[in-house]
């Protein structure tokens, strides 16, 4: 699909020159809105997941134009080709017929309202803080040695410990946990 | 004007998109475009003459000298033939379904190195790329097999997803232990970039495959396997085992659509034996590149294109002279003989290429010759991996599903860990 082709265009274009053009980027940014619409709007399941792997996709598009290749590259690796196709599996295994004609989460719209309005308030305050909100940049911006970056700072130059060795450590810890307990609960005899 | 254009180009080191030639880079995808078309379809005449000769059969015989236009004609009546969508179909997710597959096989070759600067760009991510682009090619499977909505295809299409997510996981962790042998020099950075990786076997003086003997081994037969399984081929063809499920995913396709799935299919198949040679194999080196490197075997190596081509015409001919003489067979020995002289002429170029690139300092001449040797190792690398693909089908009975669940996470996902483990130990104590 087009956010594929764009990913791989603007990737192509990167390693160029300077490619954070607004074009590519209001086009990036329209699909991925248009298309997240879609997933809650759409009444088949299928179809709202294609088009999250299209809104996935093209966030994975924007990532390229934050001069961030390795994380475009995870999220199209996990999220587009991982954790969909988990998705779509499930999708295929449990009874679609029934939740179709379902009114969906009829009864959760007032908490609904209230998550969106937080949200947009938190999107208001951010824009009009502005940049006083976030620090300095850390990383350049410098696509080239994009992974070796990450892993500098993850993991630390020679001898010394990464900035965020710690969090990614008790990160990995989480999942092995929430792997093993998914295996404790499905399987009964081990 | 326009030589001074190309031979300012065929000068250069740079892959198009370091150069920033988005021109190069457009000639470059149409070129990759046309080859893999054209590689799918002699690919599909091979299978199915060395599956006829495995069989003792005689396979395609009609269309052409030795069935050899069979691939043209099966185009033709697929071009030609009806095209239907089941009327209780999703229409929409029927029709985009293919075409998901195609782009996720083809998107990736923009980061297959068939040289040093023969790519149409070198990614910092490379190696990521390709497995997450080349894993978004399951997703047309799955959604082609849930918009037949029929039974088959679902199955085919369950299977699929559940096989593909399997092997991933074990062909992830064989890749990365490749990559963990790219940091082994001095400053101690490895590198995810395609051509990186193939610089670092120049660099090390040795295929990534023989690295710490049988560490290297292990890794290559792991993603050897698991890569048979994510393309979906025997013996691990569950998703269209014809003997259960008719044709599987896409049972309910015809004509131009079920065509553009074997496209995606074969082209799939050709990128990750690219990813098995980059990684394992050298890429673009030829044989012993630290070991023979004087002059003298630089020239004998250059010779192997047009001897492969020579080859080729020889075989042509002596099928010529092997057709019996009969006038029902003059017009295909007369098309075996004109196809025999054009391999022979490809040949007779090539040759004349090697010896000028040898005698003079031409530099056009020379650059030609050593990217036309390049291409020439890397594709023959590839090659290899394709007959083996064929020979694969035609040996091996397919797996069951159960037996395919325990091979992708009790055996292959184990020692694939074990090898990642052993290569960075081996890695900090032999360097």
């Amino acid at each position: 699909m087009n956010p594929a082709m764009n990913s791989a265009l603007n990737s192509t274009n990167s390693a160029m020159a300077p490619v954070a053009t607004p074009s590519f980027f209001y086009a990036l940014a329209a699909l991925a809105l248009i298309s997240g619409f879609l997933v809650i709007t759409r009444r088949n399941v299928v179809h709202s997941a294609l088009a999250l792997i299209v809104t996935l996709l093209s966030v994975a598009g924007l990532y390229l134009m934050l001069y961030a290749p390795f994380v475009a590259g995870v999220q199209i690796i996990v999220y587009a080709g991982g954790i969909m196709v988990l998705f779509l599996f499930v999708i295929m295994l449990v009874n679609i017929e029934r939740s179709y004609n379902d009114r969906r989460f009829s009864s959760l719209w007032p908490v609904g309202l209230g998550a969106a309005c937080a949200l947009l308030a938190l999107f208001v305050f951010a824009f009009a803080k502005g940049r006083a909100l976030f620090p300095d940049r850390l990383m350049p911006l410098s696509e080239a040695a994009n992974t070796q970056q990450i892993a500098t700072m993850l993991y630390g130059d020679a001898g010394k410990a990464g900035q965020y060795t710690f969090v990614f450590e008790i990160a990995s810890l989480l999942l092995l946990v929430a792997i093993l307990g998914a295996v404790v609960m499905t399987k009964k005899k081990i | 004007m326009i030589p001074n254009f190309i031979t300012s180009y065929l000068g250069s080191t740079l892959t198009p998109g370091e150069a920033g030639s988005q021109f190069w880079a457009l000639v470059y995808v149409f070129i990759i475009f046309a080859g893999v078309s054209v590689a799918v379809m002699s690919m599909n005449w091979l299978e199915r003459k060395a599956l006829a000769h495995f069989q003792i059969r005689l396979g395609p015989m009609r269309v052409g000298p030795h069935g050899l236009l069979q691939p043209i004609a099966d185009a033709i009546k697929l071009l030609l033939k009806e095209d239907i969508i089941p009327a209780e179909a999703d229409q929409f997710v029927f029709w985009v379904a293919p075409l998901i597959g195609l782009l996720a096989a083809f998107t990736v070759y923009t980061v297959i190195p068939f040289g040093p600067s023969q790519a149409v760009s070198d990614m910092n991510i490379g190696v990521l790329f390709m497995l997450g682009v080349s894993s978004l090619g399951v997703l047309g499977i799955v959604v082609a097999g849930w918009a037949s909505n029929s039974h088959y295809p679902l199955i085919g299409a369950l299977r699929s997803s559940a096989q593909i997510v399997s092997y991933e996981v074990a062909m992830g962790l064989a890749v990365v232990s490749a990559i963990l042998m790219t940091s082994l020099n001095d400053t101690g950075t490895g590198t995810l970039s395609m051509i990186g990786i193939v610089r670092a076997q120049e660099q090390q003086g040795v295929w990534f495959i023989f690295k710490f003997f049988p560490l290297g081994l292990i890794a290559f037969i792991v993603f050897a396997i698991a890569m048979i399984a994510e393309t979906n081929r025997a013996p691990f063809d569950i998703a269209e085992a014809e003997s259960e499920l008719t044709a599987g995913y896409h049972t309910e396709y015809s004509g131009l659509r079920w065509s553009l799935f074997m496209l995606a299919e074969y082209a799939a198949m050709i990128a990750v034996s690219s990813i098995a040679v980059t990684l394992w194999l050298g890429g673009w080196l030829r044989p012993f590149p630290n070991l023979l490197h004087a002059p003298a075997w630089d020239f004998i190596f250059s010779l192997f294109p047009a001897m492969t081509f020579l080859g080729l015409a020889a075989i042509a001919f002596i099928g010529v002279a092997g057709t019996p003489a009969h006038s029902f067979l003059k017009v295909q020995k007369i098309g075996l003989a004109g196809f025999g002289s054009v391999l022979g002429c490809i040949a007779l170029l090539l040759f004349v290429l090697a010896f000028s690139g040898r005698s003079a300092n031409v530099n056009l001449g020379s650059r030609l010759n050593e990217s036309i040797g390049y291409i020439y190792w890397f594709l023959l690398k590839v090659a290899v991996f394709m007959y083996l693909f064929i020979w694969y089908r035609a040996t091996w009975p397919r797996y069951r599903f159960d037996q395919l669940m325990r091979v992708g996470w009790k055996v292959l996902l184990p020692i694939s860990l074990a090898v990642l483990v052993g290569t960075a130990i081996a890695g900090v104590l032999f360097s």
